[in-house]
């Protein structure tokens, strides 16, 4: 049975803030959704092979030529903030660190 | 109104003009947006551009592509080089793509006229374009109700008349089931045969774009412009796009239909009726029709909400304030990620993320995205075992008609259950077709499905065809 601490875990997980309100309408609806996933839960596919993906194309590579990418400037233009030709971020590292 | 490819056909021979088609098209878009929210941007100044192209190119005598100045609406989760690109969601609010997706160049190559970015629920995740940041679309045909989702804006603006052709994205119904609820024409293209790439993506191992059109005829046209492989996305199948347009007109004769109980059980008792109109139609078409059980289908759902969810989560990764779009500023970078995110997400896109990052975490990984990835292939080989009988499945494409907003957004897994008959076909990577055909609840369409294995996108086309005919479309 999926737990309130559960989710507070999940969010904090996937770097989203949920209000109280927030945490307790999501338990209820992923317990919903996951209560009718309990019969996908409790099948035995023991030697079933996983699918992550339809058809077996693997390992594609194009030919080892370079190419244009995109222009930079006009990366950049559209980044939330910028310096000296880079994307610019708040300090990753704490002071004392 | 005249077909996609009757004025593809005009403005080549001089009877209309790229101009004069995007007038149209940009009147009945203004006629209607504003009550119905289809487009979130009309981009009139690229779009008198590229039909001026096609006009001059006309002029000149040169050759102009099968869409030559036909005006094309575009889901807003296409990136198109400096016109706003949403998903409907405030994360990318103001945000304009350095480059256009490949089925973009296509189209213009073709002679399109891309007019502007249509609603979708947020990042297409929903059934009813509900989610939308910027607000519901409303249904053409009655403006209480959802269009279906999670291309609603596409669905609405073929319905409305304001543009003859549209392109969406597919991912567990989100073209066939606003097609349905439309009334309109929708088609799932096989996993790989349109390029992904410029597709912002939701779920990659299911995601696939595909036409929205009021005919078989023009879902064909528009198919093959926009199919073929693209070495820009590594699942794209290697191999040229399909002739379609020439089998239009194969018919059933002699093609074996399984009529699928899973496909058709717990609908309405009009779309059950029009699905057994269908059959009967199909049957008196040459086709012969079996009654098929799939049992396996019954998964389908339960699987897709933990595969696309976990796909999602993964996906969703990058819209952490760092590149592009929205930024809450915070005094270290965690933290700016956390409120970034916080902000710019709406709950629907929160809930699928947290239950994909569930699926995903310690503990619960084989338990649920690892069993559903095993049900993946459970059903893969239930299909493939269905199509060593019979050519083609036959089915319902949604439960019910358009339903009224508001129906369905306090319980998500309502809301789902739109997506119960579509979503296997995605898990598979096969292609399936949404056909209006009869009326339920209040005179709205109902949408009936045909799905075929991969690469079947002739006979489906065939068989769509069939049904129209028989609905007097010509």
């Amino acid at each position: 049975m999926l737990r309130r601490e559960d989710v507070a875990h999940v969010a904090r997980l996937a770097r989203l803030t949920l209000s109280d309100e927030e945490l307790d309408l999501f338990t209820d609806q992923l317990a919903q959704v996951l209560e009718h996933a309990s019969d996908v839960a409790a099948l035995d596919l023991e030697g079933v092979e996983a699918t992550a993906h339809p058809f077996g194309l693997v390992n594609v590579v194009r030919a080892d030529e370079p190419q244009p990418s995109l222009d930079r400037d006009e990366v950049l233009a559209m980044a939330p903030d910028v310096e000296d030709g880079r994307f610019a971020v708040p300090r990753i590292l704490g002071e004392d660190q | 109104m005249r077909s996609a490819g009757e004025i593809a056909r005009d403005v080549r021979e001089g009877a209309s003009s790229a101009g004069r088609e995007l007038e149209i098209a940009l009147s009945a878009i203004r006629a209607r947006n504003d009550e119905l929210n289809v487009f979130l941007y009309v981009d009139e100044a690229g779009a008198r551009l590229a039909a001026q192209r096609v006009d001059e190119a006309v002029a000149r005598g040169e050759r102009t592509g099968p869409l030559a100045g036909v005006p094309v609406a575009l889901k807003d989760n296409l990136c198109q080089r400096g016109i706003p690109t949403t998903c409907s969601s405030r994360i990318l609010e103001g945000w304009r793509p350095p480059y256009n997706a490949t089925v973009i160049d296509r189209l213009v190559a073709a002679g399109a006229v891309p007019v502007g970015k249509t609603n979708l629920d947020e990042f297409a995740m929903g059934s009813s374009t509900e989610t939308s940041a910027f607000g519901p679309t409303r249904n053409p045909l009655d403006p209480t109700r959802v269009p279906g989702g999670s291309s609603g804006g596409s669905a609405a603006a073929v319905a409305a008349d304001m543009t003859p052709l549209a392109l969406g994205s597919d991912t567990g119904g989100s073209i066939r089931q606003p097609a349905a609820l439309c009334g309109i024409v929708g088609v799932k293209p096989t996993y790989g045969l349109v390029s992904r790439y410029g597709l912002i993506a939701f779920a990659s191992s299911l995601d696939q774009i595909g036409p929205l059109s009021r005919s078989v005829a023009d879902a064909a046209l528009l198919l093959e412009v926009i199919a073929g492989h693209d070495p820009r996305d590594s699942t794209s199948l290697p191999e040229p796009a399909p002739s379609l347009r020439d089998h239009l007109d194969d018919g059933v004769v002699g093609r074996r239909i399984g009529v699928v109980r899973e496909l058709i059980d717990g609908a309405d008792p009009e779309v059950v009726a029009s699905v057994d109109r269908a059959a009967e139609v199909l049957r008196a078409a040459g086709a012969e029709l079996v009654p098929l059980s799939i049992p396996e289908l019954r998964l389908g759902l339960s699987a897709y909400y933990l595969i696309a969810p976990a796909e999602a989560s993964s996906n969703l990764a990058r819209f952490d304030g760092v590149r592009y779009g929205l930024r809450v500023d915070a005094d270290d970078v965690a933290a700016m990620n956390e409120a970034t995110r916080t902000a710019g997400f709406g709950a629907e896109v929160k809930r699928r993320i947290m239950l994909g990052t569930y699926a995903l975490s310690a503990g619960y990984y084989d338990a649920y995205y690892g069993q559903a990835l095993k049900v993946r292939t459970q059903m893969i080989e239930a299909f493939r075992r269905a199509y060593r009988e019979v050519d083609l499945l036959l089915g319902a494409t949604t439960p019910t008609v358009a339903f009224p907003f508001g129906s369905k957004t306090a319980n998500p897994m309502s809301m789902y259950l739109s997506d119960v008959f579509t979503i296997p076909t995605n898990l598979a990577g096969e292609a399936a077709i949404s056909v209006p055909f009869g009326v339920g609840e209040g005179g709205l369409p109902v949408g009936v499905q045909l799905l075929g294995p991969g690469r079947s996108e002739a006979r489906l086309l065939a068989a769509g065809r069939v049904l129209e005919l028989a609905e007097g479309r010509p």
